[in-house]
């Protein structure tokens, strides 16, 4: 990144060394860009250089699952197996939603501890109006989601206008929703769902055609190439760099060998399952949300400096209301997955470990506790390497206690990688 | 020399603010033409950001005249600085670290396209805009946090030129940087000339404003205390005007004749 700074000297003929160095300066290619252009070797000098800088990405965390299956897998051979693999991605749905909604808020630079009693007390709400109610379970559900929602605002309201600490105000939001969802409950403490109902399936309906997997892998690689294509096709015509075409391919062939990798998987077992498909939609939206409107660019820039986003005219308030109405929205939404999971609403949903993975999910999966960087995808690693971990100890019959230690030597690791490569960042230049 | 118009684009007529017991300007006069670079100084406290903030609209002033293209406005809120066409750019660069420079070129005026961000077309103007300032970064696609001091202070003045502004207020622009990256700010002012802004500098070095400003307003203790011709002024009458050595009637006449010998 070497700059031409001796023109600036030249204070007297600025007028012709300026523009000539600009015009060389600006029109140059993105750095980044051009290491691509020289094919194998271009991408390994740039994948070094990122190592140097501390720009790990989500690398760590991918490292990480392959050591995490290589270990269990042999300890133990159903690990891999298609059965296995599609019952952790059913059962992360519940808590990767919940991740999802933490993911906004770390990227404010805040945190929603009441995450876990919100869909614990959504969950309640649902079951309540479907199962004693005799609401059709599709209102209900969305009355449950909507009361999400309406309460992450009023988590919102308490920080962003009356200025009380995220922390705090949510703290208090755990009590009072935990005492809120056994209120609901009643004395029975639980309210069996209807397996078949709307809530019911949405765990344990699967697409038993083959042809839904590799359907949607096909979809999501097609779309995927198009939408790269044309974007770099637009930054081409308007004269800006833009990514080779072979750096297109190679994601694309590493998008599609993924998919239809666990498309094979999903069809050797009962097909492809509802809830990943939800799960998938939700975070292709929130990523959709977050990078390419401008309301996510809103989020990112109050994660970046508040004072900054206050003078650009950003109103300040209304984004941290809405965000911690996504992430109470998003808590009812995974506290419906869970429920559906065990197929009742109980005592002792919501509580536990549930919030504490959530939130590892996010960090594990890259999201920067410090705010201002991070993606929705984040969350899906995160819970992956969770609820991968969680499932190996199962089979291992190791108990309880022992996975409450290994989860949290996991997520120490990760505060720890981020914390390391943020001072790498810092001392060249990019934190 | 540039041309100068002769109705000023920004003129303050005999301007006073008044913070409870403190009286921070008095009947201060100012004229900015287009073109023209007035470089804005004074010791501190003497109510240089005062006047500024009074223009930005932050302070609405409590009497005087605002006049802007020769007409009377009143300013109240920094909206209203903005719709006239005066970008204010504060010592704090209200830049945000973690979005590229793009981002931050277009944050809270991002150019959509069926309501999505069109960042193909941020990218281009953005490169457009840093041509014809020529400003030189690495990429406009890094984070504002890989940049230099002088590199962000460039990227903060040109966001401020993205509204077409008529007048730019750059509060104290080299205060924090080094040699080369000072020259790359005074390098960037002299093009805002050039291209027919109307710039107000507020600065401590002297040197600065002897190398870009046209005129140099000083203010002491909230009064105006003589408005310089940059080019034949000396840097010591400058100096005995911000601290006050005028108010003697020697070291007034000290200063004339040095200012004459200088000549």
């Amino acid at each position: 990144m070497s700059i031409d700074k001796t023109s600036a000297t030249a204070q007297d003929e600025h007028e012709v060394l300026n523009t000539e160095a600009a015009a060389a300066a600006v029109t140059a290619v993105d750095p980044r860009l051009l290491v691509q252009e020289q094919g194998l070797a271009g991408y390994l000098t740039e994948f070094r250089r990122k190592m140097k800088a501390g720009e790990l990405g989500s690398l760590p965390v991918i490292v990480g699952l392959v050591v995490i299956c290589v270990i269990f897998q042999s300890l133990n051979s159903a690990f891999l197996s298609a059965q296995n693999i599609s019952d952790i991605t059913v059962t992360m749905v519940g808590t990767g939603m919940i991740s999802v909604g933490i993911v906004f808020v770390l990227l404010l630079g805040e945190i929603d501890l009441s995450v876990g009693s919100v869909s614990g007390a959504s969950s309640a709400i649902a079951a309540v109006l479907a199962v004693n109610q005799g609401w059709p379970e599709w209102a209900a559900v969305l009355f449950a989601v909507a009361a999400g929602v309406v309460i992450g605002a009023a988590h919102g309201f308490f920080f962003a206008v009356l200025g009380a600490p995220a922390f705090a105000v949510t703290l208090a939001g755990l009590l009072f929703w935990l005492g809120f969802m056994l209120q609901t409950l009643g004395e029975n403490g639980t309210i069996n769902l209807d397996s078949d109902g709307l809530i019911g399936k949405l765990t344990t309906y699967f697409f038993t055609d083959v042809a839904a997997a590799y359907g949607l892998a096909a979809v999501m690689t097609a779309v995927f190439f198009i939408t790269s294509f044309l974007s770099n096709r637009r930054r081409d015509a308007a004269g800006i760099p833009s990514r080779p075409l072979s750096d297109t391919i190679l994601r694309t062939v590493l998008l599609g060998v993924v998919s239809f990798a666990a498309a094979i998987m999903y069809n050797q077992y009962k097909g492809l399952p509802l809830a990943t498909v939800i799960f998938l939609v939700f975070l292709v939206g929130t990523d959709f949300l977050l990078r390419r409107t401008s309301y996510g660019r809103k989020v990112f820039a109050l994660g970046g400096s508040v004072e900054a986003s206050r003078r650009a005219g950003i109103n300040v308030t209304a984004v941290r209301i809405s965000v911690f109405a996504i992430s109470g929205g998003f808590a009812a939404i995974g506290g419906l997955f869970l429920a559906s999971k065990i197929a009742s609403a109980n005592q002792s949903a919501g509580t536990g470990d549930l919030l504490m993975n959530a939130i590892a999910a996010a960090v594990i999966g890259g999201t920067s506790l410090f705010g201002g960087r991070g993606r929705t995808w984040n969350a899906l690693l995160g819970v992956l390497v969770i609820v991968s971990i969680q499932y190996g100890l199962q089979l291992e019959s190791i108990a309880e206690p022992v996975k409450y230690m290994i989860t949290a030597g996991v997520l120490l690791t990760t505060v720890v990688i981020d914390s390391i490569t943020r001072k790498t960042q810092k001392t060249a230049g990019r934190a | 020399m540039v041309h100068v118009s002769a109705t000023p684009v920004l003129a303050l007529r005999g301007v006073s603010k008044r913070f409870g017991a403190v009286q921070a300007l008095t009947d201060v006069e100012l004229e900015v033409h287009a073109g023209e670079v007035v470089a804005l100084v004074g010791d501190n406290g003497a109510g240089k950001s005062t006047l500024v903030k009074t223009i930005a609209g932050v302070h609405p002033i409590d009497e005087g005249v605002i006049e802007w293209e020769g007409k009377a406005v009143s300013i109240n809120r920094p909206h209203d600085a903005q719709s006239l066409g005066i970008a204010t750019v504060y010592q704090d660069l209200a830049l945000c670290d973690n979005i590229d420079v793009v981002g931050n070129l277009y944050l809270g005026r991002e150019v959509r396209k069926w309501g999505v961000l069109d960042e193909v077309e941020m990218e281009r103007r953005s490169r457009e805009l840093l041509q014809t300032l020529s400003i030189r970064i690495p990429s406009v696609r890094i984070p504002i946090a890989s940049l230099s001091g002088g590199q962000r202070q460039t990227v903060a003045i040109a966001r401020s030129m993205l509204g077409e502004p008529k007048l730019v207020i750059l509060d104290e622009p080299t205060a924090a940087l080094g040699v080369e990256q000072t020259a790359q700010v005074l390098d960037l002012v002299e093009r805002l000339r050039e291209r027919g802004h109307a710039v107000i500098l507020i600065s401590h070095n002297m040197a600065d404003v002897k190398a870009v400003a046209d005129k140099v307003a000083v203010l002491r203790l909230g009064r105006n205390n003589g408005v310089f011709e940059v080019k034949t002024t000396s840097q010591e009458e400058i100096i005995s005007a911000i601290t006050g050595a005028t108010d003697n009637a020697v070291t007034r006449r000290a200063a004339r004749t040095t200012g004459e010998v200088s000549k």
